[in-house]
C-alpha cells in the first residue's frame, strides 16, 4: 500500500470567480461554496470569511478545522462527502497553510476559540492557518443532532471541494508514504522494537463523536486502522466540546503520533500496526474494548505502544484501563494526556491513574488561564462565550478582553500531541 | 535599594539555645545574627531582623502574624528571607508559616531554606519558595550562597526557573510551558528510551490518591434521610446561578421538597461533557427524583431530604472536587442526613 501526498502551501486566499489555486494563492468563488453547503436543506443561511495569521480576528465558537484534500482518482472523507470506497492509496493532494474552519450559532455548549493574533494565537495551530470561515446557520426546527450532522459534512464538503479544484494544478511538494504487511515489515527491520499505536477517539454522543468510514464510532470496537487511509479523511470528527483536548479533523488527518513514527520507522522502530479504539462512556465497554486493543496490540507482536487520548476525565480511565493491560503483557506504553491541575496548578493533574503508567507526556494544564484582548472583528458568536469550557461567567471584562482556560482554545493541547505546550512542576 | 526583612530564631537570633526558645517575637534594626551571612550576598538591604522563639511562635501563632503584619506594613520590604531551618521542625513550622502568611497576605515574595525531610516542607512548599538545604547548621555555609542566588533572582524579578536548576524544593505547582519539541515527538523519544532500557522521565508522575472509606451500611432504610446528589449540571431552566458547562469551581442546592419529579421543560443539563438531549427530555434520568418520591410515599425511605445538590464534573481539578464533596458531606451531616445517592455522568 502507498500513498502519494502532493503538498501545496498555500500562502493566501482571495475571494475570486473562480475557485482554483495559483502560485501559492487560494482563490475562493464564495457563491459556490455557498451553494455547495445550502444544498443540504437544513441549513439555511452561511457566510464566508477569510481569517489570516496576524488578523485581529477573533472565531468562536469552532465547531471543526479540515484541511482540504483530495484524491486524483477516487475521493477522500469516505462515507462522509466521497463515495464509500477504500482509501489509503493512489495520490492525494492536500492544501497545505490553510484550513476550512466551521463556526456558527451554537449547536450543543460550548465550542473552542480561535485568534488570529494576540496572546492565544500562540496556543492554537490554527492561528498560523489561511482560513476560510464558514459561519452556518440552521433552519428552524432542526434537532441539536441533525443541525451537528449538518455543519460537520457541510466543512467537509467545501474542504474537499475547494481541494478537487486544484488536482490540476502544480504541487509544490510530494513525500510518499509505504505501509507493507506486516511479514514484510517483520523482515525489513527484524532488530528494530516493534511499535505501534494505539489510536483513542471519543464516541459519546451530540458533539462528542468520531467517524470512522463514515460510521459513529459509538458503534464500533477497537480495529486495526491503516495509518494510510487516516490522512484520506476516514477519520472525521463530530468533537469540538472542551476544544482544547479534542481532535479536529485536522488534527486526525495530519495526526502527529503517526507523523513521527513513519519518521522514526526504520531508524529507531519498527512502526507495525495503529489501532483505532473508541471510548465510550459504558463502562463495560471501556472494560471490553481494552480488552480487544491490548490483545491486537499483543498479536501484533508489539513492543512498545504510544497510546493517544482524547478528552479527559472518564476517557482517562479508558487510558489507564489500556496502560494497565499492554504492560502487563510486557508491552513498554507511553501515553499522552493533558492535566487539569487547576487554575492555581495545584491539583493533583489526573483524574485516574494506575502504577503502570510510568511514561506520560503532558499536553499542558488545561484549567490555567489566559487573558486575551479584544479583537476588532468576531466571526461566528460571542454569545457563545459562557458555554465554552474555560469561558465563565464574568469571563468578559469591562474593557472588551476576556479571561479564558486554555482548556477553550481550538486545539490548544492536542493529545495527539501536535502542539508543543507542556506542564512542569515549579 | 530593595527592602528586605530578616526572620530568625532565638538561637540564630543570637539570643540563646532552647531556655530561650519562649521569648516573643521582637524586631531589630538592620541585621543580626545569621541575617548577617546574607548581607554581602543579596541585592537589597536588609532594613530588620525578626527574632521569635520556636515555642512561642507554634503557641501564639496568630499574635506572631499580628507582629509581623504590623512590621510589614510598617516597613514594606520587596522580600521575605526566613531560616535557614535545616531539620527543625519548630524553627522550619516557624518559616514556613511567615513566608507563607506573608506571601498570601501582602503578595510581597518569601523564601526560606529546609532540609527535604523537614515537616514543614509538606506544609508550605506550595506557598513559598524552599531552598534545599542540608539537615543541620553544618550545611550553612552551602545553603546561604543558594538561598541568595534565588533571593536575587526574585529581587529582580527574573523569570524562576525549574526546582532542579534553581535548588528549590518543587512547590508541587503545575506550570504550562511551550517545549522546543512537540508532545509526539516528546513520546516517541520517551518510547525509545523505555524500550532500550534507559532512563526516561515521566512527564505526569502517577498521583496517589486519598483512599474514602465508605460509611456503614444504613441500618434501616424505612427510618433514613437520603438525600440526592449529582455531578451531571442538572439545574431549573434557565441556569439561574450561572452553572458552568465545565471545569465547575461551586455547586449549588435547589430545593425538591414540592414537586414529585423533574419535569421537561423545568429542568435542564448544562453539563458539556454528555449528550444533553436526552437528559433535557426527562431530567430524571440524571437524577431520578421521580422514583425517590415514590419510594418516599410508600415508606421504603423515611424520608427525603429537601434539596438536592448539584455540580457540573466535567474537567474539574481533583482539589476542587475534593473541597466540594468535603462542604457538601459537612451540611449534609448538619442536616441529619443517614444517606446520599450521587449519580454521575
Amino acid at each position: 500500500m502507498e500513498l502519494e501526498l502532493r503538498k501545496i502551501y498555500i500562502k493566501d486566499i482571495v475571494f475570486d470567480e473562480k475557485t482554483h489555486v495559483d502560485s501559492g494563492v487560494l482563490y475562493i468563488n464564495r457563491e459556490e461554496i455557498s451553494k455547495l453547503i445550502l444544498e443540504d436543506e437544513r441549513l439555511s443561511e452561511v457566510s464566508i470569511d477569510i481569517a489570516k495569521p496576524g488578523d485581529s480576528i477573533r472565531i468562536i465558537p469552532v465547531k471543526d478545522v479540515i484541511e482540504p484534500r483530495a484524491k486524483l482518482k477516487g475521493e477522500a472523507f469516505p462515507g462522509i462527502d466521497g463515495v464509500l470506497d477504500e482509501v489509503g492509496r493512489g495520490i492525494t493532494y492536500a492544501l497545505k497553510g490553510c484550513a476550512v474552519v466551521t463556526t456558527g450559532p451554537i449547536v450543543g455548549f460550548q465550542e473552542g476559540i480561535i485568534d488570529m493574533s494576540g496572546p492565544l494565537a500562540e496556543y492554537t495551530p490554527f492561528s498560523k492557518l489561511n482560513n476560510l470561515v464558514l459561519s452556518i446557520k440552521k433552519k428552524e426546527n432542526v434537532s441539536p443532532h441533525e443541525h451537528e450532522e449538518a455543519v460537520r459534512v457541510a466543512g467537509i464538503k467545501a474542504a474537499h471541494y475547494i481541494a478537487k479544484q486544484c488536482l490540476e494544478s502544480e504541487f509544490d511538494e510530494s513525500e510518499t508514504f509505504v505501509w507493507n504487511d506486516l511479514s514484510v515489515k517483520l523482515a525489513e527491520y527484524p532488530d528494530l522494537p516493534k511499535v505501534a499505536y494505539v489510536y483513542q477517539c471519543i464516541a459519546q454522543g451530540l458533539l462528542h463523536d468520531t467517524y470512522f468510514y463514515g460510521r459513529d464510532a459509538k458503534e464500533m470496537i477497537p480495529t486495526l486502522v491503516n495509518p494510510l487511509e487516516i490522512m484520506d479523511g476516514a477519520l472525521v470528527s463530530g468533537n469540538c466540546v472542551s476544544a482544547g483536548s479534542k481532535t479536529t479533523t485536522y488534527h486526525h488527518q495530519n495526526n502527529a503520533v503517526i507523523r513521527e513514527c513513519f519518521k522514526r520507522h526504520g531508524k529507531e522502530i519498527n512502526f507495525i500496526g495503529v489501532v483505532l479504539s473508541p471510548m465510550t462512556t459504558v463502562l463495560n465497554d471501556k472494560y471490553r474494548n481494552s480488552i480487544i486493543t491490548s490483545r491486537i496490540v499483543e498479536m501484533l507482536g508489539a513492543d512498545g505502544v504510544i497510546q493517544s487520548q482524547e478528552g479527559f476525565g472518564n476517557p482517562t480511565t479508558d487510558l489507564m484501563m489500556i496502560c494497565k493491560k499492554l504492560e502487563n503483557k510486557g508491552i513498554k506504553t507511553v501515553l499522552i494526556s493533558n492535566e487539569d491541575a487547576g487554575v492555581d496548578g495545584k491539583s493533583e493533574p489526573l483524574p485516574d491513574g494506575t502504577v503502570e503508567a510510568d511514561a506520560i507526556v503532558s499536553t499542558g494544564n488545561s484549567n490555567a488561564n489566559l487573558h486575551i484582548p479584544k479583537m476588532d472583528k468576531v466571526l461566528g458568536d460571542l454569545d457563545a462565550l459562557e458555554h465554552i469550557t474555560g469561558g465563565f461567567e464574568g469571563s468578559r471584562q469591562e474593557d472588551g478582553s476576556l479571561i479564558v482556560e486554555i482548556h477553550g482554545i481550538m486545539g490548544s493541547h492536542n493529545l495527539q500531541g501536535f502542539s508543543k505546550l507542556g506542564a512542569v512542576t515549579k | 535599594m530593595k527592602r528586605i526583612i530578616f526572620y530568625t530564631n532565638q538561637f540564630f537570633g543570637q539570643i540563646g539555645g532552647e531556655d530561650k526558645a519562649s521569648i516573643p517575637p521582637r524586631i531589630e534594626d538592620g541585621a543580626v545574627g545569621t541575617a548577617n551571612l546574607f548581607k554581602d550576598k543579596v541585592e537589597g538591604e536588609i532594613v530588620a531582623t525578626i527574632i521569635c522563639g520556636d515555642n512561642y511562635y507554634a503557641e501564639n501563632i496568630e499574635e506572631c502574624r499580628e507582629f509581623i503584619s504590623r512590621e510589614v506594613e510598617r516597613l514594606r520590604p520587596d522580600l521575605v528571607i526566613a531560616g535557614p531551618a535545616f531539620n527543625a521542625g519548630r524553627f522550619g513550622i516557624a518559616c514556613g508559616d511567615v513566608c507563607s502568611f506573608v506571601n498570601d497576605k501582602y503578595g510581597i515574595d518569601t523564601i526560606t531554606g529546609m532540609y527535604i525531610e523537614n515537616p514543614a516542607v509538606e506544609i508550605y512548599k506550595s506557598n513559598t519558595y524552599i531552598v534545599e538545604t542540608g539537615n543541620s547548621a553544618a550545611s550553612m555555609r552551602k545553603a546561604v550562597p543558594r538561598m541568595a542566588a534565588l533571593a536575587n533572582k526574585i529581587l529582580r524579578k527574573e523569570e524562576i526557573g525549574l526546582p532542579e536548576e534553581e535548588g528549590y524544593i518543587p512547590k508541587g505547582i503545575r506550570v504550562n510551558v511551550f517545549h522546543e519539541k512537540t508532545g509526539a515527538e516528546r513520546a516517541l523519544d520517551m518510547l525509545v528510551k523505555k524500550l532500550k532500557g534507559e532512563e526516561y522521565r515521566t512527564e505526569i508522575p502517577i498521583p496517589v490518591y486519598d483512599k474514602v472509606e465508605a460509611a456503614r451500611p444504613i441500618k434501616d432504610l424505612k427510618k433514613a434521610k437520603i438525600a440526592l446528589l449529582t455531578s451531571g449540571g442538572l439545574v431549573p431552566y434557565g441556569n439561574p446561578d450561572h452553572l458552568p458547562a465545565a471545569t465547575a469551581k461551586f455547586y449549588k442546592k435547589y430545593p425538591i421538597k414540592d414537586i414529585d419529579r423533574f419535569a421537561e421543560g423545568s429542568y435542564e443539563s448544562v453539563h458539556a461533557g454528555y449528550d444533553p438531549v436526552y437528559a433535557n427530555e426527562n431530567p430524571n434520568r440524571i437524577l431520578p427524583l421521580d422514583l425517590f418520591k415514590e419510594l418516599e410515599k410508600k415508606g421504603e425511605i423515611g424520608s427525603l431530604y429537601e434539596f438536592y445538590f448539584v455540580t457540573t464534573g466535567n474537567s474539574t481539578s481533583v482539589a476542587d472536587a475534593t473541597r466540594m464533596g468535603m462542604e457538601i458531606a459537612e451540611e449534609l451531616k448538619e442536616a441529619g442526613v443517614d444517606g446520599a445517592i450521587m449519580t454521575s455522568t
